[in-house]
């Protein structure tokens, strides 16, 4: 496929603009998607907060939603859509706000299949910026996925570059089960290769993003292109570093994780979510579990501290896991001796 | 044999209208209902019913009565905690649903999800619901899938008093009015939201005093009448599948029960039960009313009782005799795919 260089907002615009083209099933709705509903000046003035489904409600008539700040409402509205034949994608703008309407994810839409014996499918995507790093502050810059993560019946999926957020959100759409998609809101004008045509990447299935020899360095959405950085760095010192993005953390592809430290023996995971039951400790845990003879240091986490994010720049920096923090880590382990 | 009740289409709303064969249809669902709650009272005192039931009996014409109105395939319902009648009203097969109660393979669902969730979504009924205040916002979902499909569909949201004060009610209330939804919320007061009087817990004289604040008609009708719940729903449903938008309609009367099964109820004035069992109850009333009027026999009526007793000592019985879930049973129906 012909790959030109778009942005990860690009991207999500051009797998919801195909997806709506493919599927009339497909609609859109949350706090002003279109942006200006009622008002006097344009109908589709913002597209979305930061501007990501800007154009839909012109091509898209009546399947671009815009929602009263009601977060329970319009949630739960794409629920239950969901159960009567149509695919909704609900933009719940920050994942922080999941605090409004948790009940309707959490109890409703995850619950529905097991629940009702199998006889309910609830093909809802709830698309949502998670992460740090625009001084948004406490109630705006979580990294919440693992709270989805210990709920089963959903799936949780965390893109880390243009080209995986095209692929990724258009399996959400198609995929029967609800979906939770963390869009890193300090990524939206990151830009990188992307097909034109439409495609989908299947969930389950880890990217090995770098191949290396010496360190397993599992890394989640925006996180893996800090372990990038932290790769070449290692270089220089000539540690070579085998980086993976889980993509989907349920499901999550344990096994791809297990071969690579099968091979390498020490492992680091980053993860920007809050230190405590977050995936990084989830990982590392089923790792140790799993293949405790293959491991040759402590498993390492690198995790931000357990506060909230805080909103001085000089504060977030230093919450914020660096690609240092990784180095440091990755030498860690590799300098471990008993 | 037909053991609930068919569609009376919803060009009917006058009562008056209704035909022999629709009276012994809706004398048939409240029976069955009442019958269905009675036996479920008397098999949980045994100990064989696990979990937490909460009982219906008393409540049968806001269930029987809004039912009549809807089609199994386009119209949807969300319920309560207390959903038993309201899936009878809208269809489901009553010894599924009894095989449900007693945790059985052959439940509505397998036996995996109980009283509280009891749900048949071929036949448009969304489950009962184990949150208060969890169907309100689904509703307005079904509700804009019947709109954008345009088939005529209306979503009704049975809620409690209890409900009422909910902030997901509040907001599909609003929700229903700003996109002009084909919805219809029945707050069914019957007096207590768990032990706390509904005349304590509701800020407002009524419930249906809040429908203004909402932009939409509110009506305020007696629990108790059959007829006067018909005709008050009809023209709600009537004006939803005309595209005139959203209804809230507040159905006063009380449960013969308590909150669950299991409580000992010494929040209630002492003859209050018994008052509205002999002086009010929506059975006696219905009866009384159409062998009056010469409509029915009281042959036909008692027919109906026999064919109902019947049905409900086989649901039991063969409720009882089925299978329990085993190991196999825990792992499937969560995701459609993984």
């Amino acid at each position: 496929m012909a790959t030109r260089k778009i942005s990860y907002r690009e991207a999500i615009n051009e797998a919801l603009t195909q997806e709506m083209e493919r599927d009339s099933s497909v609609i859109i709705m949350g706090e002003d998607v279109a942006g200006g509903a009622g008002g006097q000046g344009e109908d589709d003035a913002w597209g979305g907060v930061l501007g990501v489904t800007k154009g839909l409600y012109g091509k898209f008539p009546g399947r671009v939603l815009d929602t009263p700040i009601t977060e329970s409402g319009y949630i739960g509205a794409a629920v239950g859509a969901a159960t009567r034949g149509l695919r909704p994608v609900a933009e719940l703008m920050f994942i922080d706000f999941a605090g409004v309407c948790l009940d309707q994810i959490m109890n409703q839409a995850a619950k529905f299949r097991y629940m009702f014996g199998g006889k309910a499918v609830t093909p809802v995507t709830i698309r949502a910026m998670y992460g740090g790093g625009l001084r948004a502050a406490a109630q705006h810059s979580q990294a919440l996925y693992p709270l989805f993560t210990h709920l089963p019946g959903l799936k949780v999926v965390v893109p880390s570059s243009p080209y995986e957020v095209k692929g990724l959100l258009a399996q959400s759409i198609r995929d029967d089960d609800p979906v939770i998609f963390f869009e890193h809101k300090a990524m939206y004008d990151v830009t990188g290769e992307v097909p034109q045509e439409s495609y989908t990447i299947p969930f389950g299935e880890a990217n090995v993003v770098r191949e290396g020899d010496d360190v397993t360095v599992v890394a989640i959405g925006r996180m893996v292109s800090v372990a990038e950085e932290a790769a070449k760095e290692l270089e220089g010192s000539g540690i070579s570093i085998e980086i993976i993005d889980p993509r989907t953390l349920s499901p999550l592809d344990l096994d791809t994780i297990l071969e690579s430290v099968e091979n390498t023996g020490r492992l680091v995971v980053v993860d920007e979510a809050s230190p405590r039951c977050n995936i990084a400790t989830d990982i590392s845990a089923q790792v140790v579990s799993e293949a405790f003879g293959d491991l040759k240091a402590p498993v390492k986490m690198v995790s931000p501290p357990h506060v909230p994010v805080p909103f001085a720049g000089s504060l977030e920096d230093l919450y914020i896991p660096s690609a240092q923090d990784i180095v440091n880590a990755v030498k860690t382990v590799t300098e471990w001796s008993k | 044999m037909t053991q609930t009740l068919s569609t009376l289409g919803s060009d009917a709303p006058d009562a008056s209208a209704l035909s022999e064969a629709q009276l012994l249809d809706v004398y048939r669902t409240m029976r069955s209902i009442r019958a269905f709650e009675d036996r479920v009272h008397e098999e949980f005192a045994t100990g064989e019913i696990p979990g937490f039931v909460h009982l219906y009996a008393g409540e049968e014409a806001s269930a029987t009565g809004v039912c009549a109105h809807l089609d199994q395939d386009r119209d949807t319902i969300a319920s309560t905690h207390r959903g038993h009648g309201h899936c009878i009203a809208k269809g489901v097969d009553i010894k599924p649903m009894m095989a449900e109660i007693f945790g059985k393979t052959t439940g509505s669902c397998r036996g995996k999800g109980g009283s509280m969730h009891i749900a048949d979504l071929s036949k448009g009924m969304l489950g009962a619901n184990g949150i208060v205040g969890g169907g309100p916002p689904l509703i307005c979902g079904t509700a804009l899938a019947a709109k954008i499909k345009g088939d005529g569909g209306v979503g009704v949201a049975f809620f409690g008093d209890g409900a009422s004060n909910q902030g997901t009610t509040m907001e599909a209330l609003n929700l229903a009015s700003v996109w002009d939804l084909p919805a219809f919320f029945v707050a069914e007061n019957n007096g207590y939201g768990e032990a706390a009087a509904s005349t304590w817990s509701v800020s407002a004289d009524n419930i249906a005093d809040r429908a203004a604040g909402f932009g939409m008609p509110g009506v305020i009708v007696d629990g108790f009448d059959f007829f006067a719940v018909y005709e008050a729903a009809g023209e709600a449903i009537r004006r939803a599948r005309e595209g005139g938008g959203p209804s809230l309609l507040e159905v006063k009367f009380t449960r013969y029960y308590g909150h669950f099964e299991g409580d000992q109820q010494t929040y209630r004035g002492k003859d209050e039960v018994r008052n509205a069992r002999e002086n009010l109850d929506c059975i006696k009333r219905f009866r009384q009313g159409v062998t009056e009027s010469g409509r029915l026999t009281d042959a036909q009526l008692d027919e109906v009782d026999a064919q109902v007793a019947q049905l409900i000592e086989e649901a039991v019985t063969e409720a009882k005799a089925a299978p329990v879930p085993g190991p196999k049973d825990l792992l499937t129906d969560v995701y459609v795919k993984y």
